[in-house]
């Protein structure tokens, strides 16, 4: 088989089973309803109350998730490219927990509800003064150790700042919230969280999208590459913004949902020849794929209970990421 | 740590040496209340100069029927050192009250009797009737317990319209079987969405269950802030505004069914007006 | 045709002066060796040379100023071999390689026929095309020196910067390089090297420039620049020089007194 043929067959295989758990996602819920029953509420519409379900419900959960899913698998190739690092990561990097600081300020300091676009511009700010940060932190070849350090110290800064948000709104169930803001959920979004993110996320895939050839060519370093025509400030660009535009809309509407954008582009990157330019829209699949797959999860495990995302993902993803560490800490150190 | 253990024991000598003496009849005399439940159950029951303190939330309207009254009394926080320094011969508190606290006042040798939240009308009952023999005002307690047994009786005179009622809280929280507010429906005459789920104490009512469950009558449960929640956001969901169109929304002041006591009857009669008011709408 | 062209290019790294009013032409069909010792300044120049380091003083790629340039009109001009050998990802050689022809391609378009015969030419020439398929990441280090180096050549700019393109090869393979490089000067194309090895700088190269404290010190044939004095001014050091079937042998042998 041509390693164009094996390509093709990754993503054909990856797309059959992100429309699976699509699916699998809007039959999902402690609502019992059977799956032909459900679909046939959601596409006819002449079932009351079972289409509003389906509707306002279940569909903007499943879409959301798999934008969201999308949006983590995604920036954590480009950010693994572009830094030449196997660990960046949004989460890791400190970028959704930055942006996360950016909502919270905005939904409760009441910003949000006089202007909703508030929400997610307010979301992209924090991710893009942890971008921006990190890159100055990271300077020409900032090397593996440095990056992730300063990931953990904008992480921790940026945690204490939304803690020190919720903790001070005059409403006692913010405090409550931090959980959500660091582990994620998707329970009962709706298709205004949708339309309101939507246009971010896929305006941030775009950006990202066009990072694909560059993000070959730094494969070479920063030097070859910007000898070979890339042009290192436009790249730096899209980087920084289609990261920020795509996670923090992602982030403002679900909370931050960490390790995807670690585990899937690893797990992916042999499969595509460890192709930089391959592995975006692979793995922008794969990050759907688990994120719907997490989220049917939450579901089943716990029903009633909204067990946050993060919590899975996170028992899957820090260990692989001490894995990681482990087969990496020669090249660190 | 020497400082800390030399303040105990100078507490506890100061303790001893004045332990506070029953009052002659056995009835205690410098009484404090340290939740709002059962400081407003004190209010109603206790005799004059009977009651000391109260908990600041007595006060806060929010929550508290007696809130104009509970001026009289002098306020507590809940601390173990203030209440201490109050002196009571009886302390009353809820079983939520701080666990740290009870522990510390019952080893500095104070009496401290804890109620526990009702789930029904019988329980209320239960707690007035012991309130009335802690307090030595039997007698109170009775004239309450009847007024409390009218008020039951009469809406249950009444015939009230076939209508559903979902109670739906800040992050999709709801009350069932065992719950006060559960019963204060079952007063009403209404059915409640919860028992028809099953559902038993206070747990989360997934939204679309909600919706699936097409209540007649919805009640929010939650006072409103000034400042947004995520916890609020149930309430703006495009599906939830659906089927909670205004002409289905109950509001019911917490401060009638936080606590159970006659006062508790005005919940059953406002639910049972607004159902009134929706049938006649519907007619 | 003049490929190059440098006058009074001056540069700094920090407060620290690495080239100083630094001129220099470079035609079609020369074989350039840049050499001086450590810290005079030869990957600074080269870098200046890509504005992959700020400079003063004029720059002209073809007959352009290189400043008005873009970055892709400027890398179809010249190819870069910069001394770190990164590979980041285990791709595969060929695909490695074929990262050269990046700047031939317009966006979302995929390599042509033009390109891939960019790319075996490369490969062939680099003798690398036996590991065409294993992963670049897992090659030992002459290997990996000798992919990069046809990356370089699959860009086919009329002009090579290479830094140190000898550094961790074999004597086969070093001779082999230098063949490469000459091979392309007669084909009419340039090569700029920074070299440490005189020895194979003096046998190869058909002009040698020599810097010393960011200035150029000589400037000509290896004979001409390559002498005992300015060995031992510039580099400290007291060499063999010698003749053998028509070309120059230098060869260190201690310290100067």
């Amino acid at each position: 088989m041509s390693d164009r043929m094996q390509y093709v067959a990754v993503l054909g295989a990856l797309a059959v089973a992100t429309l699976a758990l699509f699916f699998v996602s809007l039959t999902t819920g402690p609502a019992d309803v059977g799956f032909g029953e459900s679909i046939r509420a959601l596409v006819s519409g002449d079932a009351d109350l079972l289409t509003l379900v389906m509707r306002e419900i279940r569909l903007p959960r499943a879409l959301l998730g798999l934008m969201i899913g999308a949006t983590l698998g995604l920036s954590g190739a480009v950010l693994q490219g572009y830094l030449r690092n196997p660990l960046a990561e949004p989460g890791l990097l400190g970028i959704s927990a930055s942006a996360s600081l950016g909502a919270v300020v905005a939904i409760y300091t009441g910003i949000s509800v006089a202007f909703p676009l508030g929400l997610p511009l307010a979301a992209l700010a924090g991710a893009v003064l942890a971008v921006l940060l990190l890159r100055v932190m990271a300077g020409e070849r900032g090397g593996t150790l440095t990056i992730i350090l300063a990931g953990v110290a904008i992480s921790a800064f940026a945690g204490a700042m939304t803690s020190l948000v919720l903790n001070l709104s005059p409403n006692p169930f913010a405090a409550t919230e931090i959980v959500f803001w660091m582990l994620g959920s998707l329970t009962d979004r709706s298709m205004t969280h949708l339309w309101l993110s939507a246009p971010f996320m896929l305006a941030g895939w775009v950006m990202l999208a066009m990072l694909a050839r560059p993000l070959d060519v730094l494969t070479l370093g920063s030097d070859a590459a910007a000898s070979m025509g890339v042009d290192m400030r436009r790249v730096q660009f899209l980087a920084v913004f289609g990261t920020a535009a795509s996670v923090g809309a992602a982030t403002a509407i679900a909370g931050a949902i960490g390790f995807i954008g670690l585990v899937v582009p690893h797990v992916l990157r042999p499969l595509v020849g460890a192709v930089p330019s391959r592995l975006l829209p692979a793995s922008a699949l794969g990050g759907a794929t688990v994120l719907l797959a997490a989220d049917i999860l939450v579901r089943l495990i716990a029903p009633g209970r909204d067990l946050k995302l993060g919590v899975l993902t996170a028992i899957v993803g820090a260990p692989f990421f001490l894995w990681l560490v482990w087969r990496t800490r020669r090249r660190m150190l | 740590m020497f400082i800390a253990r030399a303040i105990v024991a100078v507490s506890l000598i100061i303790a001893a040496g004045t332990l506070p003496a029953w009052a002659t009849d056995g009835a205690p005399s410098r009484v404090v209340s340290m939740n709002v439940c059962t400081d407003q159950l004190a209010m109603l029951l206790a005799a004059e100069g009977q009651l000391h303190s109260v908990s600041h939330l007595a006060g806060d309207p929010g929550v508290s029927v007696l809130a104009d009254e509970a001026g009289r009394y002098v306020v507590n926080h809940g601390l173990g050192e203030e209440i201490f320094l109050m002196q009571p011969d009886l302390v009353i508190a809820g079983t939520f009250t701080t666990r740290a606290t009870i522990d510390m006042l019952r080893r500095l040798g104070f009496r401290v009797e804890e109620f526990a939240p009702e789930g029904t009308f019988e329980g209320v009952k239960a707690n007035i009737r012991r309130m009335g023999e802690l307090l030595g005002r039997q007698q109170r307690a009775d004239e309450l317990i009847a007024e409390l047994d009218a008020g039951l009786a009469e809406l249950a005179s009444e015939p009230a319209p076939p209508l559903s009622v979902a109670l739906y809280s800040a992050n999709s929280y709801t009350s069932g079987d065992g719950s006060l507010s559960n019963a204060v429906i079952r007063a009403a005459g209404l059915q409640s969405i919860a028992d028809r789920l099953g559902i038993v104490g206070v747990q989360r009512l997934p939204l679309e269950q909600l919706v699936l469950a097409n209540p007649d009558l919805v009640v929010l449960g939650e006072r409103t802030y000034d400042r947004p929640a995520l916890a609020h956001e149930n309430f703006r969901h495009p599906a939830f505004t659906a089927i909670a169109s205004q002409d289905r929304l109950v509001r019911i002041p917490d401060r009638y069914w936080i606590c159970g006591a006659p006062f508790t009857l005005e919940a059953a009669r406002l639910l049972r007006d607004a159902a009134n008011a929706h049938a006649e709408a519907a007619r | 045709m003049t490929l190059l062209s440098l006058s009074s290019l001056s540069a700094e790294l920090g407060r620290k002066t690495v080239l100083r009013d630094v001129a220099l032409t470079v035609n079609e069909g020369e074989f350039v060796g840049l050499i001086g010792p450590n810290g005079a300044g030869k990957s600074t120049l080269l870098r200046a040379v890509l504005g992959l380091t700020p400079s003063q003083g004029n720059i002209e790629l073809g007959g352009h100023a290189a400043a008005s340039m873009s970055a892709a009109q400027r890398a179809r001009l010249t190819s870069y071999l910069p001394q770190e050998r990164e590979i980041a990802w285990p791709v595969t050689v060929e695909r490695l390689v074929g990262l050269g022809r990046a700047p031939h391609l317009p966006p979302f378009t995929r390599p042509g026929a033009t390109d891939e015969a960019a790319v075996r030419d490369a490969m062939r020439r680099m003798d690398v095309e036996d590991f065409a398929a294993r992963r670049a990441t897992e090659l030992s280090g002459g290997e990996k020196a000798r992919v990069l180096i046809a990356r370089a050549l699959a860009q086919e700019a009329p002009l090579m910067l290479a830094d140190e393109p000898t550094a961790g090869l074999d004597p086969a393979h070093q001779i082999t390089l230098m063949r490469v490089f000459a091979g392309l000067a007669k084909e009419g194309r340039s090569v700029i090297a920074c070299l440490h090895d005189l020895g194979l700088a003096a046998r190869w190269c058909s002009r040698l420039v020599l810097l010393a404290n960011g200035s150029i010190v000589a400037d000509g044939p290896p004979r001409d620049v390559l002498t005992a004095a300015r060995l031992r001014d510039v580099y400290g050091i007291q060499a063999y020089l010698g003749e053998d079937g028509g070309g120059l042998v230098v060869h260190p042998l201690d310290l100067a007194e």
